[in-house]
Protein backbone atom coordinates (compact mmCIF):
# COMPACT_ATOMS: atom_id res chain seq x y z
CA UNK A 1 0.00 0.00 0.00
CA UNK A 2 2.96 2.29 0.43
CA UNK A 3 4.81 4.33 -2.18
CA UNK A 4 6.29 2.43 -5.09
CA UNK A 5 10.04 2.11 -5.43
CA UNK A 6 11.09 0.72 -8.82
CA UNK A 7 12.83 -2.64 -8.62
CA UNK A 8 16.62 -2.26 -8.43
CA UNK A 9 16.45 1.43 -7.54
CA UNK A 10 18.39 2.57 -4.47
CA UNK A 11 16.35 2.76 -1.30
CA UNK A 12 15.51 6.25 -0.03
CA UNK A 13 17.93 7.29 2.68
CA UNK A 14 20.77 5.11 1.39
CA UNK A 15 24.12 6.52 0.23
CA UNK A 16 23.37 5.44 -3.34
CA UNK A 17 20.03 7.20 -3.25
CA UNK A 18 21.64 10.43 -2.02
CA UNK A 19 24.35 10.23 -4.68
CA UNK A 20 21.84 9.61 -7.42
CA UNK A 21 19.72 12.51 -6.27
CA UNK A 22 22.72 14.85 -6.17
CA UNK A 23 23.69 13.75 -9.70
CA UNK A 24 20.20 14.28 -10.94
CA UNK A 25 20.02 17.78 -9.50
CA UNK A 26 23.44 18.63 -10.97
CA UNK A 27 22.36 17.32 -14.39
CA UNK A 28 19.17 19.30 -14.03
CA UNK A 29 21.02 22.51 -13.34
CA UNK A 30 23.52 21.86 -16.13
CA UNK A 31 20.73 21.18 -18.61
CA UNK A 32 18.52 24.11 -17.72
CA UNK A 33 20.95 26.51 -16.08
CA UNK A 34 18.84 29.00 -14.19
CA UNK A 35 15.98 27.21 -15.88
CA UNK A 36 13.66 29.93 -16.92
CA UNK A 37 13.60 31.94 -20.05
CA UNK A 38 11.29 34.14 -22.06
CA UNK A 39 8.49 36.31 -20.73
CA UNK A 40 7.35 35.85 -17.14
CA UNK A 41 4.05 34.01 -16.98
CA UNK A 42 3.48 34.67 -13.29
CA UNK A 43 4.34 38.16 -12.13
CA UNK A 44 3.52 40.47 -9.24
CA UNK A 45 4.08 44.17 -9.81
CA UNK A 46 4.24 46.50 -6.81
CA UNK A 47 1.57 44.61 -4.87
CA UNK A 48 0.29 46.06 -1.61
CA UNK A 49 -2.14 44.31 0.73
CA UNK A 50 -3.41 45.06 4.21
CA UNK A 51 -5.70 43.21 6.60
CA UNK A 52 -7.20 46.02 8.65
CA UNK A 53 -4.32 48.07 10.04
CA UNK A 54 -1.79 45.31 9.39
CA UNK A 55 0.21 45.72 6.19
CA UNK A 56 0.94 42.20 4.92
CA UNK A 57 2.59 43.01 1.61
CA UNK A 58 4.36 46.28 0.85
CA UNK A 59 5.22 46.80 -2.77
CA UNK A 60 6.08 43.21 -3.62
CA UNK A 61 7.37 42.60 -7.14
CA UNK A 62 8.50 39.20 -8.40
CA UNK A 63 8.05 36.91 -11.36
CA UNK A 64 8.91 33.59 -12.96
CA UNK A 65 9.10 32.50 -16.58
CA UNK A 66 7.92 29.27 -18.21
CA UNK A 67 10.05 26.33 -17.12
CA UNK A 68 11.31 28.18 -14.06
CA UNK A 69 10.84 27.43 -10.37
CA UNK A 70 10.46 30.38 -8.04
CA UNK A 71 10.82 29.66 -4.33
CA UNK A 72 9.38 32.32 -2.06
CA UNK A 73 11.13 32.02 1.29
CA UNK A 74 10.42 33.65 4.60
CA UNK A 75 9.57 33.09 8.22
CA UNK A 76 6.14 32.16 9.52
CA UNK A 77 3.39 34.71 9.06
CA UNK A 78 5.26 37.05 6.71
CA UNK A 79 2.69 36.70 3.92
CA UNK A 80 4.17 33.95 1.74
CA UNK A 81 0.94 32.00 1.36
CA UNK A 82 -0.91 35.28 0.83
CA UNK A 83 1.07 35.71 -2.39
CA UNK A 84 -0.26 32.38 -3.68
CA UNK A 85 -3.79 33.42 -2.71
CA UNK A 86 -3.35 36.61 -4.71
CA UNK A 87 -2.16 34.61 -7.71
CA UNK A 88 -5.34 32.53 -7.51
CA UNK A 89 -7.53 35.57 -6.83
CA UNK A 90 -8.67 34.12 -3.54
CA UNK A 91 -7.61 37.58 -2.33
CA UNK A 92 -7.51 40.90 -4.14
CA UNK A 93 -4.59 43.32 -3.70
CA UNK A 94 -5.14 46.84 -2.41
CA UNK A 95 -2.78 48.09 -5.08
CA UNK A 96 -0.59 46.64 -7.84
CA UNK A 97 -0.97 43.98 -10.50
CA UNK A 98 -1.01 40.18 -10.35
CA UNK A 99 -0.25 39.03 -13.88
CA UNK A 100 -0.96 35.47 -14.97
CA UNK A 101 0.18 34.88 -18.55
CA UNK A 102 0.21 38.63 -19.04
CA UNK A 103 -3.31 39.31 -17.71
CA UNK A 104 -4.07 40.91 -14.36
CA UNK A 105 -6.17 38.26 -12.61
CA UNK A 106 -7.26 40.78 -9.99
CA UNK A 107 -8.72 43.11 -12.62
CA UNK A 108 -10.45 40.73 -15.06
CA UNK A 109 -14.11 39.68 -14.90
CA UNK A 110 -15.13 36.69 -12.76
CA UNK A 111 -15.52 34.25 -15.71
CA UNK A 112 -12.14 35.33 -17.06
CA UNK A 113 -10.60 34.85 -13.63
CA UNK A 114 -12.10 31.33 -13.47
CA UNK A 115 -10.57 30.61 -16.90
CA UNK A 116 -7.17 31.84 -15.65
CA UNK A 117 -7.51 29.69 -12.52
CA UNK A 118 -7.91 26.66 -14.74
CA UNK A 119 -4.42 27.47 -16.05
CA UNK A 120 -3.07 26.83 -12.55
CA UNK A 121 -2.83 23.82 -10.27
CA UNK A 122 -2.48 24.34 -6.55
CA UNK A 123 -1.03 22.01 -3.93
CA UNK A 124 -2.07 23.15 -0.46
CA UNK A 125 0.01 22.86 2.68
CA UNK A 126 -2.30 20.26 4.20
CA UNK A 127 -2.95 18.69 0.77
CA UNK A 128 -6.67 19.72 0.97
CA UNK A 129 -7.86 16.41 -0.46
CA UNK A 130 -11.64 16.00 -0.25
CA UNK A 131 -12.20 13.75 2.77
CA UNK A 132 -15.40 12.22 1.46
CA UNK A 133 -13.95 11.20 -1.91
CA UNK A 134 -11.52 8.37 -2.61
CA UNK A 135 -8.24 8.94 -4.42
CA UNK A 136 -9.76 8.31 -7.86
CA UNK A 137 -12.55 10.85 -7.34
CA UNK A 138 -10.14 13.37 -5.85
CA UNK A 139 -7.75 13.22 -8.80
CA UNK A 140 -10.55 13.00 -11.36
CA UNK A 141 -12.41 15.95 -9.81
CA UNK A 142 -10.94 18.72 -12.03
CA UNK A 143 -11.38 16.50 -15.09
CA UNK A 144 -15.07 15.95 -14.38
CA UNK A 145 -15.46 19.67 -13.73
CA UNK A 146 -13.61 21.13 -16.69
CA UNK A 147 -13.47 18.54 -19.44
CA UNK A 148 -15.91 16.43 -21.40
CA UNK A 149 -13.58 13.44 -21.51
CA UNK A 150 -15.27 10.04 -21.55
CA UNK A 151 -15.09 7.92 -18.40
CA UNK A 152 -12.39 5.53 -19.69
CA UNK A 153 -10.12 8.43 -20.70
CA UNK A 154 -10.57 10.03 -17.30
CA UNK A 155 -9.59 6.76 -15.63
CA UNK A 156 -6.59 6.48 -17.93
CA UNK A 157 -5.51 10.06 -17.15
CA UNK A 158 -5.92 9.50 -13.40
CA UNK A 159 -3.78 6.36 -13.53
CA UNK A 160 -1.19 8.18 -15.64
CA UNK A 161 -0.77 11.09 -13.20
CA UNK A 162 -0.70 8.75 -10.18
CA UNK A 163 2.07 6.76 -11.84
CA UNK A 164 3.86 10.04 -12.57
CA UNK A 165 3.95 10.81 -8.84
CA UNK A 166 5.19 7.25 -8.14
CA UNK A 167 2.00 5.86 -6.65
CA UNK A 168 0.55 2.53 -7.68
CA UNK A 169 -2.93 3.27 -9.09
CA UNK A 170 -4.12 -0.28 -8.45
CA UNK A 171 -3.41 0.17 -4.76
CA UNK A 172 -4.33 3.75 -4.01
CA UNK A 173 -7.32 4.42 -6.30
CA UNK A 174 -10.02 3.11 -3.95
CA UNK A 175 -8.47 4.49 -0.76
CA UNK A 176 -9.88 7.43 1.17
CA UNK A 177 -7.42 10.24 2.04
CA UNK A 178 -7.59 9.23 5.72
CA UNK A 179 -5.93 5.92 4.79
CA UNK A 180 -2.89 7.62 3.23
CA UNK A 181 0.38 8.71 4.84
CA UNK A 182 1.42 12.39 4.77
CA UNK A 183 3.78 11.87 1.85
CA UNK A 184 1.20 9.92 -0.14
CA UNK A 185 -1.44 12.57 0.48
CA UNK A 186 0.97 15.18 -0.85
CA UNK A 187 1.61 13.09 -3.95
CA UNK A 188 -2.11 12.59 -4.56
CA UNK A 189 -2.54 16.37 -4.17
CA UNK A 190 0.18 16.89 -6.78
CA UNK A 191 -1.50 14.34 -9.06
CA UNK A 192 -4.79 16.23 -8.69
CA UNK A 193 -3.08 19.54 -9.43
CA UNK A 194 -1.51 18.26 -12.67
CA UNK A 195 -4.46 16.12 -13.83
CA UNK A 196 -5.88 18.80 -16.12
CA UNK A 197 -2.34 19.67 -17.32
CA UNK A 198 -2.06 23.28 -16.18
CA UNK A 199 1.03 25.23 -17.29
CA UNK A 200 1.45 26.80 -13.83
CA UNK A 201 1.81 24.93 -10.54
CA UNK A 202 1.65 26.54 -7.12
CA UNK A 203 2.90 24.79 -3.98
CA UNK A 204 2.21 25.98 -0.44
CA UNK A 205 4.85 24.54 1.91
CA UNK A 206 5.09 21.24 0.00
CA UNK A 207 7.56 19.65 2.42
CA UNK A 208 6.21 21.01 5.68
CA UNK A 209 5.75 18.28 8.29
CA UNK A 210 7.41 15.59 6.18
CA UNK A 211 10.43 13.51 7.14
CA UNK A 212 13.74 14.23 5.33
CA UNK A 213 13.43 11.26 2.97
CA UNK A 214 9.88 12.12 1.92
CA UNK A 215 10.97 15.76 1.63
CA UNK A 216 13.65 14.75 -0.88
CA UNK A 217 11.14 12.64 -2.79
CA UNK A 218 8.78 15.60 -3.08
CA UNK A 219 11.69 17.83 -4.18
CA UNK A 220 12.61 15.24 -6.76
CA UNK A 221 9.03 15.20 -7.95
CA UNK A 222 8.97 18.98 -8.35
CA UNK A 223 12.16 18.77 -10.44
CA UNK A 224 10.55 16.03 -12.50
CA UNK A 225 7.46 18.18 -13.08
CA UNK A 226 9.63 20.96 -14.42
CA UNK A 227 11.78 18.65 -16.50
CA UNK A 228 9.06 16.50 -18.05
CA UNK A 229 6.01 18.74 -18.09
CA UNK A 230 7.88 22.06 -18.56
CA UNK A 231 5.55 23.79 -16.14
CA UNK A 232 6.20 27.02 -14.31
CA UNK A 233 6.39 26.35 -10.58
CA UNK A 234 5.95 28.74 -7.67
CA UNK A 235 6.82 27.26 -4.28
CA UNK A 236 6.24 28.91 -0.93
CA UNK A 237 8.50 27.43 1.70
CA UNK A 238 10.65 28.17 4.72
CA UNK A 239 12.91 25.20 3.97
CA UNK A 240 16.12 26.71 2.55
CA UNK A 241 17.71 23.34 1.76
CA UNK A 242 14.68 22.24 -0.20
CA UNK A 243 14.58 25.60 -2.03
CA UNK A 244 18.27 25.25 -2.92
CA UNK A 245 17.53 21.89 -4.55
CA UNK A 246 14.53 22.87 -6.64
CA UNK A 247 14.63 26.62 -7.31
CA UNK A 248 15.86 28.47 -10.34
CA UNK A 249 14.93 31.75 -8.63
CA UNK A 250 14.50 32.59 -4.97
CA UNK A 251 12.87 35.53 -3.24
CA UNK A 252 13.12 36.20 0.48
CA UNK A 253 10.19 37.95 2.13
CA UNK A 254 10.55 39.91 5.36
CA UNK A 255 8.03 42.29 6.91
CA UNK A 256 5.97 42.30 3.74
CA UNK A 257 8.88 43.22 1.47
CA UNK A 258 11.17 41.23 -0.81
CA UNK A 259 14.59 41.82 0.75
CA UNK A 260 16.48 39.48 -1.58
CA UNK A 261 15.87 37.90 -4.96
CA UNK A 262 18.22 35.89 -7.11
CA UNK A 263 19.36 32.37 -7.89
CA UNK A 264 20.00 29.87 -5.08
CA UNK A 265 23.74 30.30 -5.72
CA UNK A 266 23.43 34.05 -5.30
CA UNK A 267 21.47 33.52 -2.10
CA UNK A 268 24.23 31.32 -0.72
CA UNK A 269 26.89 33.84 -1.78
CA UNK A 270 25.24 36.97 -0.43
CA UNK A 271 26.66 38.68 2.65
CA UNK A 272 23.33 40.15 3.72
CA UNK A 273 23.03 39.50 7.43
CA UNK A 274 19.34 38.50 7.44
CA UNK A 275 19.73 36.20 4.43
CA UNK A 276 22.71 34.55 6.09
CA UNK A 277 20.81 34.16 9.32
CA UNK A 278 17.82 32.73 7.48
CA UNK A 279 19.76 30.15 5.52
CA UNK A 280 21.43 29.07 8.79
CA UNK B 1 14.88 45.95 35.41
CA UNK B 2 14.54 46.03 39.16
CA UNK B 3 17.70 45.16 41.09
CA UNK B 4 17.96 42.13 43.33
CA UNK B 5 17.98 44.52 46.30
CA UNK B 6 14.53 45.71 45.30
CA UNK B 7 13.09 42.17 45.30
CA UNK B 8 14.81 41.32 48.59
CA UNK B 9 13.40 44.44 50.21
CA UNK B 10 9.90 43.16 49.82
CA UNK B 11 8.88 46.51 48.34
CA UNK B 12 7.07 44.77 45.52
CA UNK B 13 4.58 43.28 47.96
CA UNK B 14 3.88 46.41 50.00
CA UNK B 15 0.92 48.68 49.47
CA UNK B 16 1.99 52.09 48.17
CA UNK B 17 1.58 54.85 50.68
CA UNK B 18 -0.59 56.87 48.37
CA UNK B 19 -2.67 54.58 46.26
CA UNK B 20 -3.46 56.05 42.88
CA UNK B 21 -6.95 57.50 42.94
CA UNK B 22 -9.33 56.13 40.32
CA UNK B 23 -11.09 59.08 38.80
CA UNK B 24 -14.23 58.26 36.82
CA UNK B 25 -13.42 59.91 33.52
CA UNK B 26 -16.07 58.17 31.46
CA UNK B 27 -13.57 55.90 29.69
CA UNK B 28 -15.23 52.72 31.02
CA UNK B 29 -18.59 53.96 29.82
CA UNK B 30 -17.10 54.83 26.44
CA UNK B 31 -15.48 51.41 26.03
CA UNK B 32 -18.76 49.69 26.97
CA UNK B 33 -20.53 51.80 24.36
CA UNK B 34 -17.86 50.87 21.83
CA UNK B 35 -18.24 47.17 22.61
CA UNK B 36 -22.01 47.43 22.25
CA UNK B 37 -21.63 49.29 18.96
CA UNK B 38 -19.17 46.66 17.68
CA UNK B 39 -21.55 43.87 18.66
CA UNK B 40 -24.43 45.54 16.83
CA UNK B 41 -22.23 46.11 13.79
CA UNK B 42 -21.08 42.48 13.80
CA UNK B 43 -24.69 41.35 14.02
CA UNK B 44 -25.69 43.67 11.16
CA UNK B 45 -22.84 42.39 8.96
CA UNK B 46 -23.78 38.79 9.77
CA UNK B 47 -27.43 39.43 8.84
CA UNK B 48 -26.29 41.08 5.60
CA UNK B 49 -24.00 38.13 4.81
CA UNK B 50 -26.84 35.68 5.60
CA UNK B 51 -29.21 37.53 3.26
CA UNK B 52 -26.56 37.63 0.54
CA UNK B 53 -26.04 33.89 0.93
CA UNK B 54 -29.80 33.36 0.56
CA UNK B 55 -29.83 35.43 -2.65
CA UNK B 56 -26.78 33.59 -4.07
CA UNK B 57 -28.24 30.20 -3.21
CA UNK B 58 -31.62 31.10 -4.73
CA UNK B 59 -29.93 32.25 -7.95
CA UNK B 60 -27.70 29.17 -8.07
CA UNK B 61 -30.75 26.90 -7.67
CA UNK B 62 -32.11 28.25 -10.94
CA UNK B 63 -28.98 27.98 -13.09
CA UNK B 64 -26.29 25.55 -14.23
CA UNK B 65 -24.10 23.75 -13.23
CA UNK B 66 -26.23 21.65 -10.92
CA UNK B 67 -24.83 18.78 -8.86
CA UNK B 68 -27.56 16.11 -8.99
CA UNK B 69 -25.41 13.41 -7.40
CA UNK B 70 -24.71 15.61 -4.39
CA UNK B 71 -28.42 16.44 -4.10
CA UNK B 72 -29.35 12.75 -3.92
CA UNK B 73 -26.58 12.11 -1.39
CA UNK B 74 -27.76 14.99 0.78
CA UNK B 75 -31.40 13.85 0.57
CA UNK B 76 -30.18 10.57 2.00
CA UNK B 77 -28.08 12.23 4.72
CA UNK B 78 -30.64 14.85 5.77
CA UNK B 79 -33.85 12.93 5.18
CA UNK B 80 -33.52 9.17 5.03
CA UNK B 81 -30.91 8.96 7.78
CA UNK B 82 -33.11 11.09 10.07
CA UNK B 83 -36.27 9.02 9.66
CA UNK B 84 -35.61 6.57 12.49
CA UNK B 85 -34.90 9.19 15.14
CA UNK B 86 -37.87 11.29 13.97
CA UNK B 87 -40.13 8.22 14.19
CA UNK B 88 -38.89 7.48 17.67
CA UNK B 89 -39.50 11.07 18.76
CA UNK B 90 -42.92 11.08 17.13
CA UNK B 91 -43.95 7.81 18.77
CA UNK B 92 -43.15 8.96 22.29
CA UNK B 93 -44.57 12.44 21.73
CA UNK B 94 -47.86 10.99 20.51
CA UNK B 95 -48.01 8.59 23.45
CA UNK B 96 -47.27 11.32 26.00
CA UNK B 97 -49.81 13.66 24.40
CA UNK B 98 -52.50 11.00 24.59
CA UNK B 99 -51.67 10.17 28.20
CA UNK B 100 -51.56 13.77 29.38
CA UNK B 101 -54.71 14.82 27.55
CA UNK B 102 -56.54 11.74 28.84
CA UNK B 103 -55.89 12.84 32.42
CA UNK B 104 -57.25 16.34 31.80
CA UNK B 105 -60.17 15.33 29.58
CA UNK B 106 -61.38 12.61 31.86
CA UNK B 107 -62.42 15.32 34.34
CA UNK B 108 -64.86 16.69 31.78
CA UNK B 109 -65.87 13.33 30.33
CA UNK B 110 -64.34 14.37 27.01
CA UNK B 111 -61.88 11.54 26.44
CA UNK B 112 -63.48 10.86 23.05
CA UNK B 113 -61.72 13.99 21.82
CA UNK B 114 -58.25 12.67 22.49
CA UNK B 115 -57.79 11.75 18.83
CA UNK B 116 -58.72 15.30 17.84
CA UNK B 117 -56.26 16.81 20.28
CA UNK B 118 -53.40 14.53 19.35
CA UNK B 119 -54.08 14.92 15.62
CA UNK B 120 -54.46 18.70 15.61
CA UNK B 121 -51.51 19.48 17.88
CA UNK B 122 -49.23 17.02 16.09
CA UNK B 123 -50.01 18.05 12.53
CA UNK B 124 -50.18 21.79 13.11
CA UNK B 125 -47.42 22.38 15.63
CA UNK B 126 -45.56 19.62 17.40
CA UNK B 127 -44.79 17.51 14.33
CA UNK B 128 -43.16 20.25 12.24
CA UNK B 129 -41.35 21.93 15.13
CA UNK B 130 -40.07 18.79 16.85
CA UNK B 131 -38.98 17.25 13.57
CA UNK B 132 -37.16 20.43 12.60
CA UNK B 133 -35.38 20.59 15.95
CA UNK B 134 -34.37 16.94 15.71
CA UNK B 135 -33.08 17.40 12.16
CA UNK B 136 -31.23 20.54 13.27
CA UNK B 137 -29.44 18.59 15.99
CA UNK B 138 -28.66 15.71 13.71
CA UNK B 139 -28.23 16.90 10.14
CA UNK B 140 -27.75 20.65 10.73
CA UNK B 141 -24.89 20.06 13.13
CA UNK B 142 -23.43 17.59 10.64
CA UNK B 143 -23.64 20.12 7.81
CA UNK B 144 -21.96 22.87 9.84
CA UNK B 145 -19.23 20.52 11.06
CA UNK B 146 -18.57 19.09 7.58
CA UNK B 147 -18.39 22.50 5.89
CA UNK B 148 -16.42 23.96 8.80
CA UNK B 149 -13.88 21.14 8.57
CA UNK B 150 -13.66 21.66 4.80
CA UNK B 151 -13.05 25.36 5.35
CA UNK B 152 -10.32 25.04 7.97
CA UNK B 153 -8.52 22.31 6.00
CA UNK B 154 -8.54 24.49 2.85
CA UNK B 155 -10.83 22.13 0.94
CA UNK B 156 -13.19 25.03 0.20
CA UNK B 157 -10.24 27.00 -1.18
CA UNK B 158 -9.24 23.93 -3.21
CA UNK B 159 -12.70 23.96 -4.81
CA UNK B 160 -12.29 27.63 -5.68
CA UNK B 161 -8.86 27.08 -7.19
CA UNK B 162 -10.37 24.40 -9.41
CA UNK B 163 -12.91 26.93 -10.66
CA UNK B 164 -15.81 25.41 -8.68
CA UNK B 165 -18.24 27.67 -6.84
CA UNK B 166 -18.51 26.30 -3.27
CA UNK B 167 -22.05 27.70 -3.00
CA UNK B 168 -23.21 25.58 -5.93
CA UNK B 169 -21.26 22.50 -4.96
CA UNK B 170 -21.77 22.53 -1.19
CA UNK B 171 -24.71 24.73 -0.23
CA UNK B 172 -27.27 24.33 -3.02
CA UNK B 173 -27.57 20.50 -2.76
CA UNK B 174 -27.98 20.73 1.04
CA UNK B 175 -30.50 23.55 0.74
CA UNK B 176 -32.69 21.77 -1.84
CA UNK B 177 -32.39 18.43 -0.05
CA UNK B 178 -33.58 20.00 3.20
CA UNK B 179 -36.48 21.78 1.45
CA UNK B 180 -37.67 18.49 -0.05
CA UNK B 181 -36.92 16.09 2.79
CA UNK B 182 -38.15 18.05 5.82
CA UNK B 183 -41.83 17.85 4.74
CA UNK B 184 -41.41 14.14 3.93
CA UNK B 185 -39.81 13.36 7.27
CA UNK B 186 -42.42 15.50 9.07
CA UNK B 187 -45.31 13.57 7.50
CA UNK B 188 -43.72 10.32 8.65
CA UNK B 189 -43.15 11.77 12.14
CA UNK B 190 -46.78 13.00 12.29
CA UNK B 191 -48.11 9.60 11.25
CA UNK B 192 -46.05 7.80 13.89
CA UNK B 193 -47.10 10.32 16.58
CA UNK B 194 -50.75 9.73 15.77
CA UNK B 195 -50.02 6.01 15.87
CA UNK B 196 -48.44 6.46 19.32
CA UNK B 197 -51.62 8.20 20.48
CA UNK B 198 -53.62 5.31 19.03
CA UNK B 199 -51.59 2.79 21.01
CA UNK B 200 -52.31 4.58 24.28
CA UNK B 201 -55.96 5.14 23.39
CA UNK B 202 -56.50 1.47 22.60
CA UNK B 203 -54.29 -0.14 25.22
CA UNK B 204 -54.94 2.05 28.26
CA UNK B 205 -58.15 4.01 27.59
CA UNK B 206 -60.19 1.19 26.06
CA UNK B 207 -60.88 3.09 22.84
CA UNK B 208 -61.49 1.28 19.61
CA UNK B 209 -59.02 2.04 16.84
CA UNK B 210 -61.90 3.11 14.60
CA UNK B 211 -63.14 5.66 17.13
CA UNK B 212 -59.66 7.17 17.53
CA UNK B 213 -59.01 7.37 13.78
CA UNK B 214 -62.43 8.94 13.16
CA UNK B 215 -61.65 11.48 15.83
CA UNK B 216 -58.35 12.38 14.15
CA UNK B 217 -60.01 12.62 10.76
CA UNK B 218 -62.77 14.86 12.19
CA UNK B 219 -60.25 17.44 13.26
CA UNK B 220 -58.63 17.43 9.85
CA UNK B 221 -61.98 17.73 8.10
CA UNK B 222 -63.23 20.45 10.43
CA UNK B 223 -60.71 23.04 9.24
CA UNK B 224 -61.69 22.49 5.63
CA UNK B 225 -60.03 21.37 2.41
CA UNK B 226 -58.00 22.87 -0.39
CA UNK B 227 -59.06 21.61 -3.84
CA UNK B 228 -61.68 19.54 -1.94
CA UNK B 229 -59.20 16.79 -1.03
CA UNK B 230 -56.20 18.24 0.80
CA UNK B 231 -56.93 19.15 4.43
CA UNK B 232 -55.96 22.73 5.30
CA UNK B 233 -54.27 21.45 8.46
CA UNK B 234 -52.02 19.31 6.33
CA UNK B 235 -51.10 22.30 4.16
CA UNK B 236 -50.19 24.20 7.30
CA UNK B 237 -48.25 21.20 8.50
CA UNK B 238 -46.23 21.13 5.26
CA UNK B 239 -45.57 24.84 4.75
CA UNK B 240 -43.78 24.95 8.07
CA UNK B 241 -41.32 22.08 7.55
CA UNK B 242 -40.58 23.39 4.05
CA UNK B 243 -39.58 26.73 5.57
CA UNK B 244 -37.76 25.09 8.47
CA UNK B 245 -35.77 22.96 6.02
CA UNK B 246 -34.52 26.10 4.30
CA UNK B 247 -33.63 27.68 7.64
CA UNK B 248 -31.70 24.62 8.84
CA UNK B 249 -29.65 24.21 5.66
CA UNK B 250 -28.93 27.88 5.12
CA UNK B 251 -28.00 28.59 8.74
CA UNK B 252 -25.84 25.49 9.08
CA UNK B 253 -24.00 26.16 5.82
CA UNK B 254 -23.62 29.84 6.72
CA UNK B 255 -21.90 29.07 10.01
CA UNK B 256 -19.91 26.17 8.57
CA UNK B 257 -18.46 28.29 5.77
CA UNK B 258 -17.48 31.00 8.26
CA UNK B 259 -15.61 28.61 10.57
CA UNK B 260 -12.06 29.61 11.37
CA UNK B 261 -9.45 28.75 13.95
CA UNK B 262 -8.95 25.02 13.46
CA UNK B 263 -10.98 22.29 15.13
CA UNK B 264 -12.06 24.60 17.93
CA UNK B 265 -13.52 26.94 15.33
CA UNK B 266 -15.42 24.04 13.77
CA UNK B 267 -16.91 23.25 17.19
CA UNK B 268 -17.93 26.89 17.68
CA UNK B 269 -19.49 27.04 14.21
CA UNK B 270 -21.46 23.86 14.88
CA UNK B 271 -22.80 25.16 18.19
CA UNK B 272 -23.75 28.47 16.59
CA UNK B 273 -25.47 26.68 13.72
CA UNK B 274 -27.63 24.56 16.06
CA UNK B 275 -28.51 27.43 18.41
CA UNK B 276 -29.28 29.92 15.64
CA UNK B 277 -31.31 27.39 13.64
CA UNK B 278 -33.34 26.42 16.71
CA UNK B 279 -34.13 30.03 17.57
CA UNK B 280 -34.99 30.88 13.96
CA UNK B 281 -37.25 27.82 13.73
CA UNK B 282 -39.20 28.78 16.85
CA UNK B 283 -39.49 32.42 15.75
CA UNK B 284 -40.48 31.46 12.22
CA UNK B 285 -43.07 29.05 13.64
CA UNK B 286 -44.82 31.91 15.43
CA UNK B 287 -44.91 34.16 12.37
CA UNK B 288 -45.94 31.33 10.04
CA UNK B 289 -48.77 30.39 12.39
CA UNK B 290 -50.01 33.98 12.36
CA UNK B 291 -49.85 34.12 8.57
CA UNK B 292 -51.48 30.72 8.03
CA UNK B 293 -54.26 31.44 10.50
CA UNK B 294 -54.91 34.75 8.75
CA UNK B 295 -54.97 33.02 5.36
CA UNK B 296 -57.13 30.03 6.16
CA UNK B 297 -59.25 30.78 9.19
CA UNK B 298 -59.95 34.49 9.63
Amino acid sequence: MSDRTPAGAPQPGSEAFEAELRDEIRRELETHGSGSGGPEIVELRDVWLSFGDHEVLRGVSLGVARGGTLCILGGSGVGKSTILRLMLRLLLPDRGEVLIEGRDISAVSRPEALALRERMGMVFQGSALFDSLNVFDNVAFPLYEHTTLPEDEIRERVEEVLSFVDLDPAVVLPLLPSALSGGMRKRVAIARAIAHRPPILLFDEPTSGLDPITTRRIDELILKLRRELHVCVVVVTHDVRSASRIATETALLKDGEIIFSGTPEEMHATEDRYVRAFRG
Amino acid sequence: MRSNAFWRSGEHTSIPERAPKIVPDGSARRSAARLARDAVLRMAFAVEAYCRLLVRVSRACLSQPFYRGDLVQQMDTIGVASIFIVMLTGLFTGMVLALQSAVEMERFGATVYIGRLVGASTIRELGPVLTALIVTGRAGAGMAAALGAMRVTEQVDALRTMGVDPIRKLVVPRFLAALVMLPVVTIIGDAVAILGGLLIAVLTLDFTAQLYINSVWDTLAQSGFVLRVIPIDLIQGLVKPFTFGGIIALTSCFHGLRAEGGTEGVGRATTRAVVTSSILILAADYFLTQILLAMFQW
